[in-house]
């Protein structure tokens, strides 16, 4: 097997069944459904913030885009939703005794060393975020709002999403 | 500000089921993109089996209005395949990221600096790219039993299977 494998087996598994915390995802979208009248997502949210920069730094020309003139940059629900997010990994991390400070993923270390994880990310980050607003939507609003909806456009997002991301991996491991 | 603060508690509970999960961690997407851990796998198939079924329910009694994307499937496609390079490269997507941030890892920020450039470069070019890519192969906002010619019942009946059968499968890796 690959050198990476055995690193991938020993860093750990999840902390509850995999079955169990996905399920309880899917009645959480049936709540944001019913409740908020809203689809889980995730990526919106940072184009969200990327507008509200923009605004900060080129206010006119950003509320001239097509893009923010259809989804007005400001303080909404995804926004909130993703933000909160963050703490709710926090609570579940510090409960769980699984909480850690890294600059550096464990598995990026182990293989590459400390060095270039932060480019590779951030250009990772550059075609994620564009290739999420072409498609329409990320992993939570295709992959799972859109796929549960029986959408076209999820089901063919998703696979794709597998497919460049098995391939980008290829390159990395 | 009602709708915001049932934002910030789906969004914690979202984030600490994500956590719990296991998808927050950077091999264990890694591991999934690489087919050595099916976690990532396990847990959306999961949330998309039993979301589609109560969502359904959800809809015939009018509890919840369905949100489904149109099928550009040019966009779809491209875009799809631009997002999984990217989220192999990161080794997070967005709504994982945010909460892998949670748990401590503060490598999570180089990716999402990226993302709020990538969003803005796509807002830039929203205009000529809604009026190129964006409607290359467009269905319109077309589902799986809609192509499949069932009614939602029938289909749902059986993809459910189709579902469970794979998840059974998979909790053999």
């Amino acid at each position: 097997m690959n050198d990476y494998y055995e690193t991938i087996q020993m860093l750990g598994k999840a902390a509850w069944s995999p079955y169990l915390a996905g399920a309880l995802i899917g009645i959480l979208a049936w709540l944001t459904f019913t409740f908020s009248n809203k689809p889980i997502g995730a990526s919106s949210a940072y184009a969200t913030v990327a507008g509200l920069l923009g605004k900060l730094i080129a206010k006119k020309h950003t509320l001239k885009l097509k893009y923010y003139k259809e989804n007005p940059p400001e303080v909404s629900w995804g926004l909130v939703f993703v933000l909160s997010a963050i703490g709710g990994s926090f609570i579940s991390s510090i409960t769980g005794g699984e909480f850690e400070v890294r600059w550096v993923p464990k598995l990026w270390e182990e293989v590459h060393g400390s060095s270039s994880y932060s480019i590779t990310a951030f250009i990772g980050g550059i075609f994620m975020a564009f290739g999420a607003r072409l498609a329409g939507g990320c992993t939570s609003g295709h992959g799972i709002s859109g796929t549960l909806q029986l959408s076209l456009a999820s089901w063919v997002s998703l696979l794709c999403f597998f497919i460049g991301g098995i391939i980008g991996a290829q390159f990395l491991y | 500000m009602k709708k915001l603060i049932q934002g910030v508690l789906f969004g914690i509970i979202f984030g600490f089921l994500l956590q719990k999960g296991g998808v927050t961690k950077y091999h264990i997407l890694e591991g999934q993109l690489l087919l050595v851990d099916f976690t990532v796998m396990k847990v959306m198939l999961s949330a998309i089996l039993v979301g589609m079924i109560g969502f359904y329910f959800l809809k015939e009694k009018g509890l919840a209005k369905p949100h489904i994307k149109a099928a550009n499937l040019g966009a779809n496609i491209i875009g799809g395949l631009i997002f999984g390079l990217g989220f192999a490269l990161a080794g997070y997507c967005p709504g994982t990221g945010a909460a892998a941030l949670g748990q401590g890892n503060l490598n999570a920020l180089y990716y999402m600096g990226g993302m709020f450039i990538g969003s803005y470069v796509f807002a830039e070019f929203s205009k000529p790219l809604n009026q190129s890519v964006k409607n290359w192969l467009n269905k319109g906002e077309i589902t799986l039993p809609d192509i499949f010619h069932l009614p939602e019942r029938k289909f749902i009946f059986v993809f459910g299977a189709v579902l469970l059968l794979a998840l059974i499968v998979l909790s053999q890796f």
